[in-house]
């Protein structure tokens, strides 16, 4: 953990270690460069891309034509290799879109032929007595609807871990804990652009590229790095309801609304951790870290609950969170490399990022390339890591005889409601990229994310926390991973 | 690994079950309980007045617990710590998974005492941000009893009955300033004494009619809103530490992972009066059929169900396993049950049902103490409780409600219910006691 001057300049600096700019790092420590991945959190994924609906979309309704519909028909694909291979939770539920009121019912036609312009042929009408064959605990009321039979839910913590710790395993340097403050152009000789000359809170930080992916800071990283200020961020946030894992079997498939122009509705999915989501409401907001639930939202949904599936409102309730996505006034994308400034932007990714990450990061770093940096394969190619499994569907670790007799640690139960044991703890705390804090801790084993948020395991999951080195408060800020630090 | 009879929960009920199930000599006891030490709830809980009922002296709740896991252990029961019941198999076996491995566990007979947990933040939807330092009063035990925390700061309590006030105790031992505790009823639930004791020792009123609408604070808490339920006017209340207390909820997991009739009132499985559920030897005692009794009411419900268990094992087929669906395996004719159901204000009664034997003239099962347990919504100083069996009025009591407090309904009438004529329903006959 050095704060001083940083003595030779990396090829790229990645500023944000969201989903988004996770896979970006990751795309290029394939090739031979060296990369800084920097987010000013204590923590990857921290940001829009902790909280949100979990959906890995085909991109189905995505505007036809539009950058967002390419990167995300090509990301998903893409995702769902990469899950198969990193043992990233998905569940491919496919999606039932439900038509409530003659109005959504007569949008279903376009939103079928939308799915064919985005080269998406497998959306089908299903006729209403099908639909409730497929979901009997569904509201009365539903008058038809369309299945997309490739719509999954996908683990959103466990994907940014994944795109971290393959680039950390690559070299890539990841600097938890640093917020770029200030930037500056770093000339060469003869007053040439080389670089930048990024100003953070240990240090500066020297780069002949710099790529933005601050998320819901991207605008503000935007106009530091001289861009061409063509988007405001406009945080939108939606505030989401989980479910007690007694109301998974109450669905199937994810429960799409049809979106009207009066508003985007709300969604019943699963969650790969066996819970039930609701969610999300839509509320513009100003300030960026405003993650607050609100009673008024909380009753929206529970009203929206009620009539989608009656039976939901009665489980008990697991957890509330809200998320903000990061909305521009423009309704695609906001990619763009600068050559001469040596500057690519990666914005406005509102709340595909997570399905789209991957076609995201491959078509930024080929907009880089063409603008000059050399991309020259890395010898010897890293393959995904294997990421411990936290999902409901598979086998987890207190499911697995051979496991616990291997390590008893996997059959000694921390978190009775999420049957967490202490060897995938003990594991998380010496993993590639370590959790910071509590939180870090449950995004990577589900430790206390149950129906009894702590009743039972909090005291010793804190106790187990503070033993770890990576534990202790010291680590919360500044933090840097790389691959000598920690495997 | 076959058994005869297997205990998930080592708490007071399950303890106490495998003790008299040893002393009935009902055969092998496999007694299986996900923490670390046996003893359930009593061992985090450092008060004293544990023991009263079922032992006849007073001891603090660690002690309590100590104590029941000795007697069930120096009986001969196996007891299994940080060994967590998962599941079952299709064959109705179970499924537990401990630093052993995972095993698979058959037995004669199930009795779950799994007990009851509070609702936490998220399920009580309170808005607001989730900072840090908002946690329900097991986990306060736990960090500061079994783990030895200080919290520091203002702490503020949600909740005004007995648990609220021990929560008060317990974070006043840890070094908190407890600014008040919060309730939305217009009174207190607990004994007068405890809240004159608080404000007197403490300095620690209990701010009535109040209801909490905000929390706030990004990473650590620093402030609620709190609102006036009368006048509806609000104000912020800075505190470090929010202990969100009572609001119980059975721990069901396992009874509704079995299909097992769940009571809509208790949220725990219906039980009758023998406390066997709606599957066939399979038990429930404790505070999973009745959220939140004392330790000693909970162990002595677990006694009850043991010697009707012992009962079961005695007269039934030994190799009838639970969750037998096909009649023919089950020993004898099925017993006769009579639902007993609640109205509004009140909330539930347990047990659910009156178990008659199968002989015509067999009289009907007498409930663990011989009584009902019944809670209440609302507050009543003085209320008629009626039992009625379609128009027969069986029996009339006179009561006083308190919402979260027991109400115990004695069961002389039961000689009175006719195993044909339908459920027999408890109400408030108001102003007629």
């Amino acid at each position: 953990m050095t704060a001083g001057p940083d003595p030779e300049p990396a090829d790229v600096v990645v500023i944000g270690a969201g989903v988004v700019g996770a896979a970006i790092a990751r795309e290029l420590s394939q090739y031979q460069l060296t990369v800084v991945l920097a987010d000013a959190a204590n923590d990857v994924g921290t940001g829009t891309t902790k909280a949100n609906t979990a959906i890995l979309h085909t991109g189905f309704d995505a505007v036809p034509g539009s950058l967002e519909s390419r990167l995300l028909r090509r990301g998903s694909g893409l995702l769902t290799d990469y899950a198969r291979r990193a043992g990233i939770p998905v569940e491919r539920t496919g999606a039932l879109l439900v038509a409530w009121t003659d109005e959504q019912e007569r949008a279903l036609p376009s939103i079928i032929e939308r799915a064919r312009l985005n080269s998406y042929d497998a959306v089908r009408h299903i006729p209403v007595a099908e639909l409730y064959q497929r979901e009997p605990q569904l509201g009365p009321g539903a008058l038809a609807a369309l299945e997309i039979p490739d719509e999954s839910v996908i683990c959103p913590w466990t994907t940014p871990l994944a795109y971290a710790t393959e680039a950390v395993r690559a070299g890539v340097r990841l600097m938890l804990g640093t917020p770029v403050t200030g930037a500056q152009a770093w000339g060469g000789p003869g007053g040439a652009h080389e670089g930048h000359l990024l100003s953070t809170t240990r240090g500066p930080l020297r780069a002949r590229w710099v790529v933005n992916a601050a998320g819901l800071h991207s605008d503000r990283v935007d106009a530091m790095l001289g861009g061409d200020g063509g988007f405001t961020i406009r945080p939108r946030r939606g505030e989401l309801i989980v479910f007690d894992k007694l109301a998974r079997p109450l669905i199937g498939s994810i429960l799409l609304p049809v979106p009207t122009a009066q508003s985007k509705g709300v969604l019943v999915a699963p969650t790969v951790y066996g819970n039930v989501l609701l969610g999300p409401t839509a509320q513009d907001v100003d300030d960026r870290g405003d993650t607050a639930t609100t009673a008024e939202g909380l009753a929206s949904l529970t009203a929206a609950g009620r009539r989608i599936l009656p039976r939901l409102v009665d489980e008990e309730v697991t957890a509330t969170y809200a998320g903000l996505r990061a909305a521009t006034e423009h309704r695609d994308y906001q990619i763009r490399v600068d050559a001469t400034r040596r500057y690519a932007c990666a914005a406005g990714i509102r709340s595909t990022g997570l399905s789209a990450s991957l076609g995201i990061a491959e078509h930024v770093a080929g907009l880089m390339c063409d603008a000059g940096l050399p991309l020259r394969p890395r010898n010897g190619s890293v393959a995904p890591p294997v990421m411990p499994y936290i999902g409901q569907a598979g086998t987890r670790p207190y499911q697995n005889a051979g496991m616990i007799a291997a390590d008893p640690d996997y059959g000694r139960i921390v978190c009775h409601c999420e049957r967490v044991t202490r060897g995938e703890i003990r594991d998380a705390l010496a993993s590639t990229v370590p959790p910071a804090d509590l939180d870090g801790l449950r995004r990577r084993t589900r430790v206390q994310n149950g129906r009894c948020q702590g009743f039972y395991c909090a005291a010793t999951v804190a106790a187990l926390m503070a033993e770890s080195p990576a534990g202790g408060p010291a680590s919360a800020a500044g933090q840097q991973v790389t691959a000598g630090h920690r495997r | 690994m076959n058994v005869d009879v297997l205990i998930v929960g080592a708490g007071p009920a399950g303890l106490a079950a495998a003790v008299e199930l040893r002393r009935l000599a009902a055969g092998q006891v496999l007694v299986a309980d996900r923490e670390q030490q046996p003893g359930g709830v009593p061992r985090h809980s450092a008060h004293t007045g544990y023991g009263m009922r079922d032992l006849h002296r007073v001891l603090t709740g660690p002690a309590y617990a100590r104590h029941y896991a000795a007697a069930a252990a120096g009986v001969g029961a196996e007891i299994r710590a940080s060994t967590t019941v998962t599941g079952w198999d299709g064959a109705g076996c179970a499924t537990l998974t401990s630093a052993s491995g995972v095993e698979t566990v058959s037995a004669r007979a199930v009795l779950l005492a799994t007990g009851c947990r509070e609702r936490p933040r998220p399920a009580r939807l309170v808005p607001g941000d989730r900072p840090a330092g908002v946690m329900t009063t097991g986990e306060l035990q736990q960090r500061v009893f079994l783990h030895g925390e200080r919290l520091p700061g203002r702490a503020l309590v949600v909740g005004a009955e007995h648990v609220s006030f021990s929560a008060m105790v317990t974070l006043e031992h840890a070094g908190a300033d407890v600014v008040a505790l919060v309730t939305g009823l217009p009174r207190q639930q607990s004994y007068a004494a405890f809240a004159l004791a608080a404000l007197a020792r403490w300095r620690v009123p209990v701010w009535t009619s109040t209801a909490l609408r905000w929390v706030d604070g990004r990473e650590r808490l620093t402030a609620v809103d709190v609102a006036d339920t009368r006048t509806g006017a609000v104000r912020r209340v800075e505190c470090d530490t929010l202990v969100f207390t009572a609001d119980w909820i059975p721990d069901h997991e396992l009874a509704r992972t079995a299909g097992i009739e769940i009571d809509p009132g208790t949220l725990g499985p219906a039980v009758d009066t023998s406390l066997e559920t709606s599957a066939r030897n399979v038990f429930a005692a404790g505070n999973l059929v009745h959220a939140a009794e004392t330790a000693d009411v909970a162990a002595l419900g677990g006694v009850h169900a043991a010697q009707h268990i012992a009962a079961a094992l005695r007269g039934g087929d030994p190799a009838a396993s639970p969750w037998a669906k096909d009649p023919s395996q089950a020993s004898g004719p099925a017993a006769h049950r009579v639902t007993v159901t609640v109205e509004p204000p009140l909330a539930w009664i347990s047990p659910n049902a009156i178990r008659f034997a199968a002989s015509a003239d067999a009289a009907p099962v007498a409930p663990p103490r011989g009584r009902f347990l019944l809670r209440s919504q609302v507050f009543r100083r003085r209320a008629g409780l009626e039992v009625r069996q379609g128009p027969r009025v069986l029996a009339r009591q006179s009561t006083r409600l308190i919402p979260g407090r027991p109400v115990h309904l004695g069961a002389g009438w039961l000689a009175a219910v006719r195993p044909s004529d339908g459920p027999v329903l408890v109400r408030l006959a108001d102003g007629r006691a």
